[in-house]
């Protein structure tokens, strides 16, 4: 079984996890979808650190971010596939 | 899942602790001093030393006093020495720690000074040291496992491996009779429909949504921003968690997936309707939490971590368990189980549950954890609002 490079919950989320070290720009990806054990690939656009999150998909200012197939979030400044998701572009939708 | 019996100790009241400490608890924080004095006479006690117990009133105080009788009746403690200020708020700790049929016993300092009550106290806790030591462990089953379990310093790899490493295991244990409880009522924000979806009876939900609809309007009333300075926390953001939502998400993956929970607990209330999955209202705060959980009766504590918290308790076992590869490899003397496998789909979820069953037997055989062997000893009081 290959090894991943990043994980993403739900098949419907709009990030993945990197869950490998030192992921740099450009590199062509390999995505595990646990919920229907499915794969996808991408092409980064950022060097990304372990646990941190990319878009999974193109995604624009008032989006909801979804992951574990819930939203966890919504988009203050858009985001390209391949892009760091993260506190500067995204917004917690509580408190 | 072949063997799921250990070895304990069958307490008086029939409660099985997997540790025999015996404790020197004081009252308040004046009575700290006296307390590690006894314990610097007197080999195999601990003293417990903590920050409040004056001039707290109303609920406050309840919640004192239930904590420090909850943490002497803990099974995971043979005999307790109290030490307090004053004889009547002492004895009524040792009332309450004794009605377990354990050894106990109080001293009082005023009118007898430190030196008097350190010397009458180290007598009693060598007598008592004696009679705990005698004491045999007896084959005791994981039904007989109360089990309580808190996230921390997490990130998004404890909802990929470590929290769900620990819900398998509950899935698995609470089947076969285990007492398991989880809490961090803020830190279920976002993820709150989820968990009352998994109430067992329309009380066990009606009380969750009680809680955590208080919790959230003390937020609300005393918060000056959307609270992304502390929660989710620096290090939750360093390791890639980017809103309370995501981290609940993460969190909730400790109750498993096909697991319910029978009852909502206030905090370090004993549960008393019999084995299953509870929840308690706490803070999300690792010592804080740890201390009503151990209060409230849990004798073993499953930590699942992201990026490497070091917690521990002074009478309650703190297992930890990271997903992540760069904790394991840089923090390495504070996990005892790394399933960071997982990310590399070379270990299944099931394969992981079974490896902390596996863990959790051997160290209520009294193989010592992490933070045993490294001395963490946090014990929070909880405190509901100022004291007079």
């Amino acid at each position: 079984m290959k090894e991943p490079q990043f994980i993403m919950h739900d098949a419907n989320d709009s990030c993945a996890v990197c869950v490998v070290e030192n992921v740099k720009a450009n590199a062509k990806v390999d995505c595990w979808v646990q919920e229907d054990d499915s794969s996808l690939e991408f092409q980064m656009s950022t060097d990304i650190k372990i646990g941190h999150k990319v878009a999974a998909k193109d995604i624009a200012i008032g989006d909801d971010i979804i992951k574990y197939g819930v939203v966890i979030g919504k988009c203050i400044q858009s985001i390209k596939v391949g892009e760091h998701l993260h506190v500067h572009n995204t917004k917690t939708k509580r408190w | 899942m072949s063997n799921t019996t250990f070895l304990g100790y069958r307490r008086e009241n029939g409660r099985v602790g997997i540790r025999n400490h015996v404790v020197i608890l004081p009252l308040d924080d004046i009575s700290n001093a006296a307390a590690l004095g006894v314990a610097n006479n007197i080999a195999g006690t601990l003293a417990i030393p903590h920050s409040y117990g004056r001039l707290q009133f109303g609920a406050d105080l309840d919640l004192h006093f239930r904590t420090l009788i909850g943490t002497g009746k803990n099974p995971n403690v043979a005999a307790v020495i109290v030490i307090g200020i004053e004889g009547s708020w002492t004895k009524k700790v040792v009332d309450g720690i004794a009605q377990t049929g354990k050894k106990v016993a109080g001293f009082s300092i005023s009118r007898n000074g430190d030196l008097s009550t350190i010397a009458a106290a180290s007598k009693k806790a060598q007598e008592f040291v004696k009679h705990a030591t005698e004491m045999n462990k007896v084959e005791c089953d994981i039904s007989e496992l109360w089990v309580a379990t808190k996230c921390g310093e997490s990130d998004t790899t404890s909802g990929i491996g470590a929290n769900p490493t620990v819900g398998n295991f509950l899935d698995k244990v609470i089947p076969l009779g285990a007492t398991a409880c989880f809490g961090e009522t803020t830190e279920i924000t976002g993820g709150e429909d989820i968990v009352m979806a998994r109430a067992a009876n329309d009380k066990a939900r009606d009380k969750f949504k009680a809680m955590f609809d208080d919790y959230a309007c003390l937020i609300d009333k005393f918060k000056t921003s959307d609270l992304s300075d502390s929660q989710p926390t620096k290090g939750n953001i360093a390791g890639g968690l980017t809103t309370i939502e995501e981290k609940a998400l993460g969190n909730i993956q400790k109750i498993g997936k096909k697991i319910k929970f029978i009852d909502a607990l206030a905090e370090a209330e004993e549960p008393s309707s019999g084995p299953g999955l509870y929840f308690m209202n706490t803070s999300s705060a690792a010592a804080e939490c740890n201390t009503l959980q151990a209060a409230a009766g849990f004798a073993l504590h499953i930590f699942p971590t992201g990026q490497g918290n070091v917690i521990g308790h002074p009478i309650m076992p703190v297992i930890k368990v990271t997903a992540n590869p760069t904790t394991s490899g840089t923090m390495g003397e504070h996990i005892d189980l790394d399933v960071s496998d997982i990310l590399k789909r070379k270990m299944t979820l099931d394969e992981a549950g079974d490896k902390l069953l596996e863990e959790v037997l051997r160290t209520c055989n009294g193989k010592n954890t992490c933070a045993e062997t490294l001395r963490h000893q946090e014990f929070s009081l909880t405190k509901l609002y100022k004291s007079a």
